[in-house]
């Protein structure tokens, strides 16, 4: 064996050194955790450990192993004019009506298909009437998360509460907001206006685009805001949208103020809320 | 070593693992510990004279072909560090009451989902440092199929004969989406529920399938408590079963079609240059894939990702911002953010607003990538087999095509982040939307138009010095200081 030149023996003590601070770097980690524990310490020990280990393997690899160019031929994956293909095929030539019965056994697969249909569609029920409805009904006061009602004098001028279905606190799709804008300032269609008495007007919090809850509310300009993609809407025309993605307004809930000061549903929301599908006009 | 002592067909018992290389007088007499123990082995199974030859194979040495490497070992480490992870997750949406040490939650009304990752987070030691390798790793896994995609698209490497592994690869990144969207879905903090919910009303926009297609992925009208096992079982099992295969139809084709290379040393159609399989190319992956994890643990250790105590547990009636998704989802959000609010109704079917930014346009996208490879050969007239790679300015359509690709994609993940532009811009968020819409038009074809128009003049200019044989001008040369204190040329042996 060749004697190893001054560069061969620098570069195993390099690798050595290195291998040998990723060794002291792991039991080191060991010992952090075994002390309680700290979990930047224990990843800059890990780190080096790993980086020992990676730096040591690479200098071996560039200074110590032959690193000349080796050459080695390609060929074609198949002869042009090999008939390989054809012989495979061929092998089961000696059916008559061979057309018939490939046609018939796609046929056999199109059943086995549909009957195979069957597990998939159990995953969920069908979509039926869920989609067009939420949980509100005439009658029905609404509740803040405590299931308590929501009183009209909990929300001042400028103020905006998130309201539930009485019964259904926290209910996704029946998730309400009951704003209150200053007097005169809603521009709703006539027949929506006896909806929003003395400027409390309730909409749909689940935005008409993607279903988010539109929980953003710039109460000067009396817009609401989607924070997931920007979509507004504006309080005082409808909720009617005036920026990004969403197209239908914020379906409006019929509401009245009684007595004690509770709000109460007038039935459900004006149109289907939340993201659209294909048939939501359908409602 | 006694010629007589050889066995007939050359291959002793132990030497799977010695090179190849070098007549068999230059190994040493005494059989070491290692030859032993693979002798052992070998005499049982007979392996060691074909992996002698598969040692042998020549891979062509490149820092670009690296990229690829580092997303399998991102995927190592992924798996490594997800089944960590399942031992303490639980795929469980059922409320329970928060108790645990972070205080600012106590008494909170949570998924057992959610308190499981925070019990992972908060009272397993090294628990957040594995979650938070886990999660980075995603992060790199999908920046290195990037830039492996990027480096296979603008060198040409889809072409002929490796357009079907080119297709097993973006299978691969799909499925690689499908990974990151349920991970992300996983810990049920408000962020990761909000993921949910758009994914819910993309679904909800197919038409006439839309409501079945939700219904049957969710369980149910959303949110429902089922869905995180089924998004569990598609992460943890479903998706990682396809992927390992997946992985290794990728790996094995590429050694049975033998990698792409680039001109000079010597490359031509018909050959491979570089360095054998062992031990040149497996000691360079151990390192890297070694360098790699130690990056990522570095990284993951003290830069915080994540933090689910933050965001609190998912409701569905609370949204907050700034809200992005990991970078490699950040163009569907864009897209989602930049739609136009249309939703026309034809022939009674409504096309609800997601439709066209949520389904449409990254269908088409994913589309025109997939089916590129068939539309260069039928553009170009070339079905012939390419082993050599091209440079990008040799192919100024292609380039172009991909420059504009990237365009689009930049402009959508920075749509992704436009209430966040906004602020750091101090524009109102709609004219920043503004701006993006308009550009997502422009960019692309002001992309393609320029890095046309460069790589044409590039390659002119390769090929007017070609005809009139003028030389190019000499490449740089590189001049290293010797010990004496003299200079020389680094290409030349001192």
């Amino acid at each position: 064996m060749n004697h190893p030149s001054p560069d061969t023996r620098r570069a195993e003590r390099r690798i050595a050194l290195s291998f040998g601070v990723s060794m002291v770097s792991g039991f080191a980690l060991l010992g952090v955790y075994l002390a309680g524990g700290q979990t930047q310490v224990e990843a800059v020990l890990l780190a080096i450990s790993l980086g020992g280990i990676g730096a040591g393997i690479i200098v071996w690899s560039q200074r110590l192993l032959p690193n000349d160019l080796h050459v080695e031929p390609r060929h074609p994956a198949a002869d042009p004019a090999s008939t390989a293909v054809r012989d495979i095929v061929a092998e089961e030539r000696a059916i008559t009506r061979r057309s018939l019965l490939i046609r018939a056994l796609g046929g056999a697969f199109a059943g086995l298909a549909a009957a195979l249909a069957i597990p998939v569609l159990s995953l969920g029920p069908a979509p039926g009437r869920s989609l067009f409805q939420t949980p509100w009904r005439r009658g029905l006061r609404m509740v803040g998360l405590d299931g308590q009602p929501i009183k009209a004098s909990d929300v001042p001028v400028g103020g905006i509460v998130t309201g539930f279905p009485e019964g259904v606190p926290g209910s996704a799709d029946g998730q309400t907001l009951l704003i209150r804008v200053g007097p005169g300032l809603l521009r709703l269609a006539a027949d929506r206006m006896a909806w929003a008495p003395d400027g409390y007007v309730a909409y749909s919090k689940l935005c008409t685009h993607a279903g988010c809850p539109v929980g953003l509310y710039r109460s000067v300009e009396h817009r609401l805001i989607c924070p997931c993609h920007q979509s507004t809407f504006d309080v005082l025309d409808g909720a009617q949208p005036v920026f990004g993605p969403a197209s239908r307004p914020l379906p409006q809930l019929p509401i009245r103020i009684e007595a004690d000061g509770t709000i109460v549903a007038l039935g459900d929301f004006t149109d289907t809320v939340g993201p659209g599908f294909w048939n939501m006009h359908d409602g | 070593m006694a010629e007589g002592e050889r066995p007939v067909d050359g291959a002793r018992p132990g030497d799977a693992a010695m090179p190849a290389e070098g007549p068999a007088s230059d190994l040493p007499e005494r059989r070491t510990e290692l030859e032993r123990v693979l002798g052992w082995f070998d005499t049982r199974l007979g392996l060691a004279s074909t992996v002698r030859v598969a040692m042998r194979k020549v891979f062509p040495d490149h820092w670009s072909f690296l990229l690829g490497e580092i997303a399998l070992f991102a995927f190592i480490i992924l798996v490594a560090t997800g089944t960590y992870l399942t031992l303490f997750y639980t795929p469980d949406g059922r409320q329970v009451t928060y108790q645990g040490p972070y205080t600012i939650l106590q008494g909170a009304s949570v998924s057992a989902a959610y308190a499981s990752v925070m019990r992972l987070s908060f009272e397993v030691e090294a628990g957040l440092l594995m979650r938070q390798v886990h999660h980075w790793t995603a992060l790199v896994f999908f920046g290195a199929i990037a830039v492996h995609l990027a480096r296979v698209f603008f060198t040409g490497a889809f072409r002929k004969p490796r357009e079907v592994n080119y297709l097993v690869g973006i299978g691969l990144l799909l499925m690689a989406l499908g990974e990151g969207i349920t991970g992300y879905s996983l810990p049920d903090d408000l962020l990761s529920g909000t993921g949910l919910r758009i994914i819910d009303s993309v679904m909800l926009s197919v038409p006439f399938i839309g409501p079945w297609l939700a219904s049957l992925f969710f369980g149910g009208e959303f949110p429902t408590v089922g869905i995180l096992s089924r998004l569990f079982v598609f992460h943890v099992m479903l998706l990682p079963g396809l992927l390992i295969g997946g992985v290794a139809t990728h790996l094995a084709i590429l050694w049975l079609q033998k990698h792409t290379q680039y001109r000079g040393h010597g490359a031509r159609e018909d050959n491979v240059v570089g360095l054998p399989f062992w031990p040149g190319q497996v000691f360079r992956s151990t390192g890297l894939f070694f360098l790699t994890a130690a990056v990522i643990t570095l990284v993951a250790g003290l830069i915080q990702i994540n933090p689910v105590w933050l965001y609190g547990p998912y409701v569905p009636y609370v949204a907050t911002v700034p809200a992005q998704p990991d970078w490699y989802v950040g163009w569907l959000e864009g897209a989602l953010r930049l739609g136009l609010p249309i939703e026309p109704t034809i022939l009674g079917v409504t096309i609800p607003s997601p439709f066209v930014p949520g389904v449409l346009i990254p269908g088409i996208l994913v589309g025109a990538l997939a089916l590129w490879p068939f539309l260069e050969a039928r553009l170009t007239h070339d079905h012939a087999e390419h082993n050599l790679l091209d440079p990008p300015w040799r192919t100024p359509i292609r380039t172009a095509t991909g420059a504009a690709g990237v365009a689009v994609f930049l402009v959508l993940t920075l749509a992704g982040g436009n209430d966040v532009l906004a602020v750091m811009l101090d524009l109102p968020v709609e004219t920043v939307t503004m701006i993006f819409r308009f550009l997502l038009v422009l960019a692309p074809v002001v992309t393609w138009l320029v890095v046309y128009r460069m790589a044409r003049d590039v390659r002119d200019g390769h090929e007017r010095r070609a005809r009139t044989g003028t030389k190019p001008e000499p490449p740089a040369v590189l001049l290293v200081r010797g010990p004496g204190g003299g200079f020389r040329d680094a290409e030349q042996e001192p």
